[in-house]
């Protein structure tokens, strides 16, 4: 449905684009089966949308805006002139160089854009200036509508103490605490008891876990307090003590409102999304195992106050804490949309970009609180252009040299912004694309995670997938008992990549030999017919056997698997000579950067003493009037700098020595 | 070990059915323990321990090296009983025989593939090379000119057989000769899985490529020793002649592998691509992949300023076959990009300017490193496929000094005179000279597309306004000018200097078809005794 109607703006915006044949699969061609696609045709809201933003969210509004028949205008910082957000968009500007704060935060270059192109309305996506009220202001100033919360409820939210005192004067549960300093013991037991067990007790100058201690009754209060007094004392010449409620296992769960600019606000229920590394959320899923009815409509119900208390229109987050017994804690309202928004939009069937257009357009909400269902279940993992094996995720960056979606699979929905040939760079978000999974129930849509991440198909940059599959596949996150300590916890010593059990490692063993030989075959133009043993078991593979596929769906054993592995297949007599073969201990060039060419150099990006990441750009050298990046060769510090700009250097002159 | 005398015998064929009748079964029956008796010693080479210091260096015997390079049991030897004929210095003494002495030699198959080979015994003498040795690689290398089929050697020698004096350099000239007689006839390869020094480089030289194993492999003229005593120079082997140095510094390797096993397997792959003879066409592999994919990728990879780099790799990976690219000499005048690949199947040679290394610039090594590979692409029946982003030929004092001129010419020299299907696919930059060189219409280029991003100039916008508005004012505006009039394909495509400006996401598809079409192209080059390439 969707790919009919989006496909007439679809054609304007192919002969738009710079090259016109340009096309890409990550638009319209797949149907959104997990959010409404039909519109209210009668309702007129805008004739051209600004989305100031960039890489899947600015696709995703512009997708609703298509729908809507609203004309889109993408901005761009010069490096994303050819980025999937400019070529989707009906118009584009460019508000300046690479780095985010000369383009997408530059609210000047933003503003010309926006008057440049008549656009009514901006949506700010999320991140950048989504939640900048400054920004708000002044396209409200020029009657130009933001798609969003009004610039109070910014505001109000947009402070850490003020929103947990507005908070607590809706009657939103925040975590409770003595805010003065506590001086005695009987003081301490006395608070604690009327915060409630568990409590922690910790140095109001502390840090580190230094002169924290958790008490559970009374005598580990006194105790406690006891202790950690003395290791405040000792630790920060300061022995002041504060005491609030332990949240114990914590699970971080939000629930998503929708506030129209009358007083009306629905919640849509709520998003479990305690799988994080590093405070950033990596699996999300709706609705989560934990909540139960009663807890789930508490929760929505505190969120509709504090959105009502701060007058709240369009489409917002309030975050909680939940302890292991139920017992929730506002922690911060997030006044945008979030990324996880599309588990929400699959089992309630709202197109939450669209509302919000329409609630800034003023309308009213189109739906009661009892028309908001729970349907099924959705799961969403984020794809990141990252090194898992590293604290489970540190950067990566390259050219995505092959991309291929999942979307050959029904209930998966994938929101990207990129597309074979895209640069990950090191300017912006590494997040390469968010996958949906969908099912009418929690094991439906786990089963089709599974099955997507192994479709998914990335090449050229270092991914998460090994460890999303590890996650989702984790009997503790499969029986729903998890805690934003998960990661850590599972995975004490960081995460190794997957293990193979001997019945795997048979199944990989055969499927590898066979795509060996079934290569081998062909290299001999015989006609290909396999059936592999392995030591021990016959293990039978059929396949259909197209080499220069990225994925060989294959029959292990009269079983539909999907493998993604490097694998280096020797014949049983290389394996034997290989054993004479020496280990090669690789020679480490990687902390010197020489100059590959002579030329001048032209800008040096580095100083010692600086950290880089893989790849990153630390100078840029001047030759035949070209100018030629070079980077780094892995992560880290700069130990000594060997060139300034200006400098002419010639071929293996030593520019920057890395530690 | 080869202690017990053998006994005289008296008939050439032994026969079973005299076995303990009379005293001439006695001599068949030990001439049948001899033959058996020296397949066997023949098998072990230098025998045990020398087979163990081998696989200590983490080298592997001749003969394990031939039976991973072909084929289960497709090897068929030849000469197992030669043994070397030198009566000096002891040589002719029992101890100081092995037969088939210090190579292995014979044919096999790969993947089915008729081919020649000979393995250096470093386990026998060092490998070093007799009157023998050298006449049993003759030996092979006459048939495979005969039947047209390939000839792989495996080199591990010492160098000469000191003891053999001339006769051991009369055997490098015959090796040599053949070696020149045979190019451009069947392809020779040389992978060299040990030392080889002195005269002995040049046989590998005059092959067509030559492969080499990291650690364990050295090619040079005069070792360490030599050039200290002569030149005071302090240089450890792998300096002077490991793997590094020929492919990155002096161009004599065209590829490195990790260990001898690695290596095997890759010139296996390698052999893949490569005809068997100049009477062949390229080969044609059964294609998975689709000849009219679109390379949706190609239309975003050259970026919006044209002074910004790109990797050429990219765009060859993009387009070729399964990804699967084989590149000649990838860490050596890294500014030109030449290897193998196929289109469809069918065999490609791929050469490329490279924007990433001195922005794609030509210069002395990349030109001799371009020429040699185009030639023997022509040699063979290979299509050559250019993608062309150059800028120019590097300026300097170092080039001119340096013969520039004569090197440059060498690629030019290359693609005109070369015969064989030619595509050309110019993705940016086309400037002066340079252009002409790259495959261009006028060198019978038989196919030149341009991308949208393709600029043919004879130079880029500032300098050209320099020179024409030279003294004026309003150097930007005709700057500006000057950009909109040449800084695209139109000049060219307008004269038919290009057939086409292509989207380049069609690269592929367009290519493919081409080629079925030049499938058929006849040309010939006027008649002549050779042509005399600017060497």
């Amino acid at each position: 449905m969707a790919a009919h109607r989006l496909s007439p703006s679809l054609n304007r915006l192919l002969l738009a684009g710079k090259y016109a044949s340009f096309w890409t699969r990550c638009c319209a061609v797949h149907g959104y089966a997990q959010y409404s696609t039909a519109c209210s045709p009668n309702e007129k809201t805008f004739d051209k949308i600004l989305i100031a933003n960039r890489g899947e969210i600015a696709c995703r509004v512009m997708k609703t805006c298509h729908k809507m028949g609203i004309q889109t205008v993408a901005v761009h910082s010069d490096v994303d002139a050819s980025a999937v957000h400019v070529k989707m968009a009906n118009e584009a500007v460019c508000v300046g160089p690479a780095p985010t704060s000369k383009s997408y935060l530059n609210m000047d270059a933003i503003m010309d854009a926006v008057r440049a192109t008549g656009a009514q309305a901006v949506h700010p996506g999320y991140g950048f200036l989504s939640e900048n009220k400054e920004f708000a202001k002044r396209l409200a100033a020029e009657g130009v509508a933001f798609i969003g919360p009004d610039t109070y409820a910014l505001q109000a939210m947009g402070d850490k103490i003020e929103s947990k005192l507005i908070a607590k004067a809706a009657t939103v549960n925040t975590i409770p605490g003595y805010d003065g300093v506590v001086k005695t013991v009987e003081e301490a037991v006395k608070i604690s008891q009327d915060i409630g067990y568990p409590v922690m007790i910790k140095a109001s100058a502390g840090g580190g876990g230094k002169g924290m201690r958790i008490a559970w009754n009374d005598e580990e209060t006194r105790e406690g307090f006891r202790f950690s007094s003395q290791e405040a004392a000792s630790s920060f010449g300061d022995d002041r003590l504060l005491i609030e409620k332990f949240i114990d296992n914590p699970r971080h769960i939000e629930i998503q409102v929708l506030a129209d600019k009358h007083g009306n606000a629905l919640w849509l229920n709520e998003r479990e999304c305690s799988i994080q590394r590093r405070n950033q959320k990596v699996v999300e899923e709706a609705p989560s195992t934990f909540l139960d009815a009663a807890t789930r409509r508490a929760m929505g119900e505190q969120a509709v106050q504090l959105a009502k208390a701060v007058q709240y229109s369009s489409a917002g987050t309030v975050e909680f804490l939940v302890d292991s017994n139920k017992n929730f804690y506002f922690l911060e309202m997030n006044t945008r949309l979030q990324v996880e928004h599309p588990i929400t939009e699959c089992i309630t069937g709202l197109d939450l970009v669209e509302q919000m257009i329409r609630v800034a357009k003023g309308y009213k909400l189109q739906h009661k609180q009892e028309d908001i269902p729970i349907n099924g279940w959705a799961i969403e993992s984020r794809v990141y252009a990252e090194d898992p094996y590293k604290s489970f995720g540190l950067p990566s960056i390259g050219r995505l040299s092959r991309y291929q979606e999942p979307l050959n699979l029904s209930n998966v929905r994938v929101d990207s912004g990129i597309q074979e040939g895209s640069d990950i760079s090191i300017y912006y978000d590494p997040m390469i694309s968010k996958l949906v999974t969908y099912g009418a129930t929690r094991a439906e849509a786990l089963a089709s995670m599974e099955d997507a991440l192994d479709n998914y198909v990335i090449r050229g940059v270092t991914h998460n997938i090994s460890l999303l599959r590890e996650i989702i596949t984790h009997p503790r996150f499969i029986s729903g008992d998890i805690s934003t300590n998960f990661l850590p916890e599972v995975y004490p010593d960081g995460f190794k990549g997957h293990q193979l059990e001997a019945d795997s490692r048979r199944e990989l063993l055969a499927a590898a030999a066979a795509l060996h030989i079934t290569a081998q075959l062909r290299s001999q133009r015989r006609a290909p017919s396999v059936a592999t043993r392995c030591p021990c078991v016959k293990v039978e593979v059929d396949g259909q056997w197209n080499l220069a596929s990225p994925l060989l769906p294959l029959a292990i054993n009269g079983t539909h698997r999907m493998l993604q592995f490097k694998v280096r297949v020797l014949s049983k007599l290389a394996a034997q000579l290989n054993s004479y073969m020496p280990e090669k201990v690789p020679e480490d060039t990687s902390s010197l950067l020489r100059s590959p060419m002579p030329g001048a150099v032209v800008t040096v990006s580095v100083k010692p003493g600086d950290s880089v990441a893989e790849g990153q750009e630390i100078c840029v050298i001047e030759a035949m009037k070209m100018q030629n990046s070079l980077t780094a060769a892995r992560q880290a510090k700069v130990k000594s700098v060997h060139c300034k700009p200006g400098e002419t250097v010639g071929e293996g002159d030593l520019l920057v020595e890395l530690e | 070990m080869i202690s017990s005398r053998p006994r005289p015998f008296t008939r050439d064929t032994p026969s079973f059915f005299l076995i303990g009748c009379d005293s001439s079964s006695a001599s068949a029956l030990s001439v049948k323990e001899r033959i058996d008796h020296k397949r066997k010693t023949a098998l072990c080479g230098g025998g045990q321990h020398r087979i163990d210091a081998q696989h200590k260096k983490g080298k592997l015997t001749a003969r394990e090296r031939v039976e991973l390079l072909l084929d289960p049991e497709s090897f068929v030897e030849s000469d197992m009983f030669v043994e070397h004929r030198c009566s000096d210095f002891g040589m002719e003494q029992d101890g100081n025989k092995f037969p088939g002495d210090s190579v292995v030699t014979g044919r096999g198959r790969i993947n089915g593939r008729l081919v020649y080979v000979f393995s250096q015994d470093f386990t026998v003498f060092g490998g070093s090379l007799s009157g023998a040795h050298a006449q049993k690689i003759c030996k092979i290398m006459d048939q495979a000119m005969m039947v047209g089929a390939p000839v792989i050697g495996l080199n591990d020698s010492g160098g000469a057989r000191i003891q053999e004096g001339v006769e051991s350099l009369a055997g490098y000239a015959d090796i040599f000769l053949r070696n020149v007689m045979a190019s451009g006839v069947v392809p020779q390869i040389s992978l060299i899985m040990g030392p080889c020094a002195g005269g002995a480089v040049y046989s590998p030289a005059l092959t067509d490529f030559t492969f080499m194993v990291k650690d364990t492999s050295y090619l040079f003229i005069t070792g360490p020793d030599v050039v200290k005593s002569v030149t005071n120079e302090d240089v450890t082997q792998e300096e002077l002649g490991g793997a590094k140095t020929h492919t990155t510094v002096s161009g004599v390797a065209h590829h490195a592998f990790e260990d001898d096993v690695e290596a095997l397997l890759n010139v296996r792959e390698f052999f893949n691509f490569l005809p068997l003879s100049n009477q062949d066409a390229a080969p044609i592999r059964e294609c998975h992949d689709r000849s009219d994919r679109l390379v949706h990728s190609l239309d975003t990879i050259v970026p919006f300023e044209t002074t910004k780099a790109y990797d050429m790799l990219d765009i060859v990976h993009a387009t070729v076959d399964e990804s699967d690219f084989f590149e000649i000499m990838p860490n050596y005048a890294k500014n030109i990009v030449v290897g193998f690949a196929r289109m469809n199947g069918r065999t490609v040679g791929i050469v490329g300017n490279q924007p990433k290394v001195a922005s794609g610039c030509l210069d002395i090594n990349s030109s001799v490193k371009g020429a040699r590979f185009v030639r023997f692409c022509d040699a063979f029946n290979i299509p050559i496929i250019t993608f062309v982003d150059v800028p120019g030929f590097l300026p300097g004092t170092a080039q001119e000094y340096g013969g520039i001129i004569r090197h440059g010419a060498k690629l030019l020299y290359a693609f005109a005179e070369a015969t064989v299907p030619k595509i050309t696919v110019i993705t940016r930059k086309a400037y002066g000279g340079a252009y002409d060189v790259m495959s261009s219409k006028h060198l019978r280029g038989d196919v030149n597309y341009a991308w949208p991003t393709a600029e043919v100039a004879v130079m880029g916008a500032k300098g050209a306004v320099q020179i024409i508005f030279r003294g004026k004012e309003n150097q930007a505006e005709a700057e500006a000018e000057y950009v909109e009039k040449f800084a695209n394909p139109f000049p060219a495509a307008l004269r038919g200097f290009v057939d086409d400006i292509i989207e380049p996401s069609t690269t592929r598809r367009r290519i493919c078809r081409d080629l079925e079409v030049l499938a058929s192209k006849k040309q010939l080059n006027p008649w002549k005794k050779h042509a005399n390439i600017p060497l």
